[in-house]
């Protein structure tokens, strides 16, 4: 390693902390706005640090009492739940039998190339058609329409990672599998699946975190409690009448809570599925 | 086992998945065509055939070269911005310190949050009366009054774009950090024997490693930037006097707010190509920087 002066030292500690600050103090910020009393965040000159811990806000929006502000968080908390789930299994249905197909059989990439361009397409070039054709079948403002389109974002995504996931199980496990008799099917499930489990779990944790953090498909084909999801729950807080900031807060807070999680215990897999695409190209 | 066979089995497996991208993303493209040549209204009669009309009346409106101009200078300032402290971040990160581990698992953090919850969080920071900046700059006696932020429309963008690039610099440092953790030490330990400054480890040892993977991080930055909706929605909803108004804002606007989805189709299809153009133009730049790295 290369020698390092004292004054090296002190400032590579001075970056680190401010990197730590500049990232810690505005989610800090949102966690303290879900706690502090109303009257400590309308205070001037602001009171930055609470002088009592309050988290009735949290109940408050996690209670399903009809008409209170927080039936309308939980019932889009389930919807996003619901959404995300189906999205995400039926991504997988479609992803692991084509990325296992275009990983096996090189000559029919061409077709997942054109299927990954897509993700150029901005959504508002398909969003008129879905909404006629949601609108035609019945679909609008239903959690089954939104997890059909959502699979527009998902499919094409989970189907990359799955093929290069497959790319790195080599296929003389399969052969000799086939060579003891095996059928096809038999060979995937029984060898090639449980070796591409950790393939799998990434894929889904990250088609989760992509239906769960949409807004524009969501904000277009949901109208009420049935089917509108957490981000177009928030995004109405934050633009509606709401007084209080600190509700705000929670809800970002609540709805931020699992993809945090996901993100922090799943890091390294994460981080590897993001920068496969990266180093590989 | 034949190859034709191989090939059959292969395209009954990939059947599924493409059938299903036909249905939800194909046709809606082709439809969004045919719709671009009519006057359809978002609900309601199907329209009559104008031609060219809408295009040459997207085209030629000041809201699309005003918008065109706001969306290009979000994208290139963000970006730039997030690639600048990215690749920084990533040179702090691959130092040796104390808590290093600990700042590395920090970064996870902004890109795990929603966009919603993001554009929600500054939304409340940037507030006018009660936000978290005004009061700061106020303490520090750096402001004498509280501004608005994201009211006015000399500040808006610059504020959007902060927010932004607060939430995927990290995604841009991780990448750069992979990069950084596949250079062989006995390079630059070589580089350093050879009396090479730090400007010149980092212009010729390690850059050629990060240039592939920073250009496909900044194509896919760009892009993503280009089609941005969902933090200006919330934030600003284009807003003030449409200061931060970007394409895909135009787009919502013309086709869902005032129904024209006619016109609005015409305008969706302009964005889509001038995306199209940019992947292009890029994906010869990483052809051209890959070739050059190695």
């Amino acid at each position: 390693m290369e020698r390092k002066s004292p004054a090296f030292t002190v400032f590579i500690y001075v970056c680190a902390v401010l990197l730590a600050v500049v990232i810690l103090a505005p989610i800090a910020w949102l966690f303290v706005m879900s706690i502090s009393p109303a009257a400590d965040l309308a205070a001037k000159p602001l009171r930055w640090w609470p002088q009592s811990a309050d988290f009735s806000r949290y109940e408050q929006l996690l209670s399903t009492a009809e008409n209170s502000a927080g039936a309308a968080f939980t019932a889009s908390l389930r919807n996003s739940l619901e959404i995300a789930g189906m999205a995400t299994v039926a991504a997988l249905l479609l992803a692991i039998p084509a990325g296992w197909a275009v990983s096996r059989t090189p000559s029919i990439g061409w077709s997942l190339s054109m299927v990954i361009a897509t993700y150029m397409l901005p959504p508002v070039a398909l969003a008129v058609p879905l909404y006629m054709g949601l609108s035609y079948l019945g679909l609008l403002n239903n959690v089954f329409g939104l997890a059909v389109v959502y699979l527009t974002i998902l499919a094409p995504f989970t189907t990359w990672l799955m093929k290069s996931g497959f790319d790195a199980i080599p296929r003389e496990i399969e052969a000799a599998a086939m060579i003891d008799g095996a059928g096809l099917f038999q060979t995937l499930r029984i060898i090639t699946l449980p070796l591409a489990a950790p393939v799998v779990a990434t894929s889904a944790l990250f088609a989760v975190l992509l239906a769960w953090d949409e807004f524009f498909y969501a904000l277009l084909f949901t109208s009420d409690q049935r089917a509108k999801t957490l981000t177009v729950a928030i995004a109405d807080l934050a633009g509606g009448r709401v007084s209080d900031y600190g509700l705000i807060a929670t809800a970002g807070v609540l709805a931020a809570l699992p993809p945090v999680l996901i993100g922090l215990v799943m890091q390294r897999a994460l981080i590897s599925g993001l920068t496969s695409g990266g180093v590989k190209g | 086992m034949s190859g034709t066979w191989m090939t059959t089995r292969a395209w009954l497996l990939m059947l599924p998945l493409l059938v299903v991208m036909v249905a939800v993303i194909g046709w809606p493209l082709v439809d969004t065509v045919g719709l671009s040549f009519t006057d359809a209204k978002l609900v309601g009669t199907a329209g009559n055939f104008v031609g060219i009309d809408n295009y040459t009346k997207m085209l030629s409106s000041s809201n699309f070269s005003r918008t065109l101009v706001t969306t290009t200078w979000f994208a290139v300032a963000s970006v730039a911005i997030e690639m600048v402290i990215g690749v920084l971040a990533a040179l702090l990160l691959n130092q040796e310190f104390r808590g290093r581990t600990f700042l590395r698992a920090l970064m996870i953090l902004p890109w795990a949050l929603p966009t919603v919850v993001n554009a929600t969080l500054w939304r409340l920071i940037y507030n006018p009366e009660y936000g978290a900046l005004n009061a700061a700059l106020r303490q520090l006696h750096l402001i004498d009054a509280y501004r608005s932020w994201l009211g006015e429309p000399g500040t808006a963008l610059a504020a959007l774009i902060i927010a932004d690039c607060w939430k995927n610099f990290p995604l841009v440092a991780l990448i750069a950090l992979a990069a950084l953790q596949a250079v062989p030490r006995d390079i630059t330990a070589a580089s350093l024997v050879d009396g090479a400054g730090p400007f010149a480890r980092f212009r010729f040892v390690i850059l050629p490693y990060l240039a592939g993977p920073l250009m496909v991080a900044l194509v896919l930055r760009t892009i993503e930037a280009f089609k941005v909706f969902d933090i200006i929605w919330v934030m600003t909803r284009g807003g003030p006097a449409n200061s931060t108004r970007t394409l895909s804002i135009l787009v919502y606007q013309e086709a869902f707010s005032f129904q024209r989805a006619g016109s609005g189709a015409s305008l969706a299809l302009i964005v889509t190509l001038l995306v199209t153009v940019l992947a292009l133009a890029y994906a010869a730049l990483v052809k051209k920087t890959a070739g050059s790295a190695t």
